[in-house]
């Protein structure tokens, strides 16, 4: 049987009520549910397996906790976001600055592009 | 989620913008796309069939026909993957699908310490309290105080057994059959398995039937 890891529990554990949910919506945001996506389909790819980014999504969590972030599990798409780009990091797929530049492209793309229009990268103003 | 859209548009109706981390995903999926790991087709694909397809009615279907065929049942404690797909249902988050089975002596209760690991195929995504730091660590802790928390009591001498979940390895649940649902359908029977039963935090609901 699996043995819980009861010392990472007792770190984890800070007496906070368990947050209830109905059978509701599973993304509470659409960008939660392109990440979600993205890390399976990346997963059938064979980029990473699905013990490396459980040990990466874990890390992040654990991280978050211990530096007092919050405990209720609201911020769980963030820290699954930060997992996958460290994760594509450290197989060498990107770099930090890469993922800033190329976000900071797709916002400027976004603000560049009139209502109702889909937002594409060349909408950059800034795009080479 | 119903009611958003999960295209290039953006869910504000009066401008186009995207907030840091919407950008951030805009760019992690456009770099993958770029590099030819990812389709764009392939995502949405993905997103419709875990908003729409998968779900806890997979493993409540799963649980009445253990509690209808007692072969199957069999089956499903030699081989949860195997007796799983006996039902078309599979793939990502269930190659290894471990059915655990409730008795009059021990009640099993399931966690993912370290993430969130979770038998999708047969129970969707998780909800938001098994993600949660204090769920992970008091399941292990206090798993009777848990139950109470979700308002189970169980009997004085049934023991509950925590079963940690990992990448590899993801527990359902085969909850007791409930007294007085004998004769009942498959249909029927499913009906009162609800999600927390096959996670360990719930019991069936008997008032749940139509």
């Amino acid at each position: 049987m699996n043995r819980p890891d009861a010392a990472l529990s007792e770190a984890l554990f800070a007496g906070t009520p368990i947050p209830r949910d109905a059978e509701g919506p599973v993304f509470a945001e659409p960008w939660q549910a392109q990440a979600f996506a993205l890390v399976v389909a990346l997963q059938n790819r064979g980029v990473f397996t699905a013990d490396e980014w459980a040990q990466a999504l874990g890390a992040e969590i654990r991280e978050a906790v211990a530096a007092g972030g919050c405990r209720d599990g609201s911020d769980y798409y963030e820290r699954w976001c930060e997992a996958l780009e460290h994760l594509l990091i450290a197989k060498g797929l990107t770099s930090h600055d890469g993922v800033d530049a190329l976000a900071a492209s797709w916002a400027r793309a976004a603000e560049a592009t009139p209502h109702g229009k889909p937002i594409v990268l060349a909408n950059d103003p800034l795009a080479g | 989620m119903s009611g958003h859209d999960h295209h290039d548009h953006h869910h504000h109706d009066h401008d186009n913008h995207f907030t840091p981390i919407e950008a951030r995903v805009k760019a992690l999926e456009s770099l993958m796309v770029e590099k030819g790991y990812v389709d764009p087709a392939a995502l949405d694909a993905i997103i419709e069939t875990y908003e729409t397809k998968v779900g806890p009615r997979n493993g409540a279907r799963v649980v009445a026909k253990a509690w209808t065929d007692p072969a199957y049942a069999e089956r499903l404690k030699a081989d949860g993957t195997a007796a799983v797909a006996e039902l078309s249902y599979g793939g990502r988050g269930g190659e290894h699908i471990v059915a655990v089975f409730n008795t009059c002596e021990e009640h099993n209760l399931i966690v993912c310490t370290l993430c969130s690991c979770y038998p999708w195929p047969v129970l969707g995504l998780p909800p938001v309290w098994y993600k949660s730091p204090p769920y992970r660590s008091k399941a292990v802790i206090d798993p009777r105080g848990v139950l109470a928390d979700f308002g189970v009591t169980l009997p004085e001498g049934q023991r509950i057994r925590v079963w940690d979940s990992t990448a590899e390895t993801r527990f359902l649940v085969i909850p007791l059959r409930p007294a007085g649902t004998e004769g009942w359908s498959e249909e029927q029977l499913a009906a009162i398995v609800t999600r927390d039963s096959m996670i360990g935090t719930g019991l069936p609901q008997l008032d749940a039937a139509s």
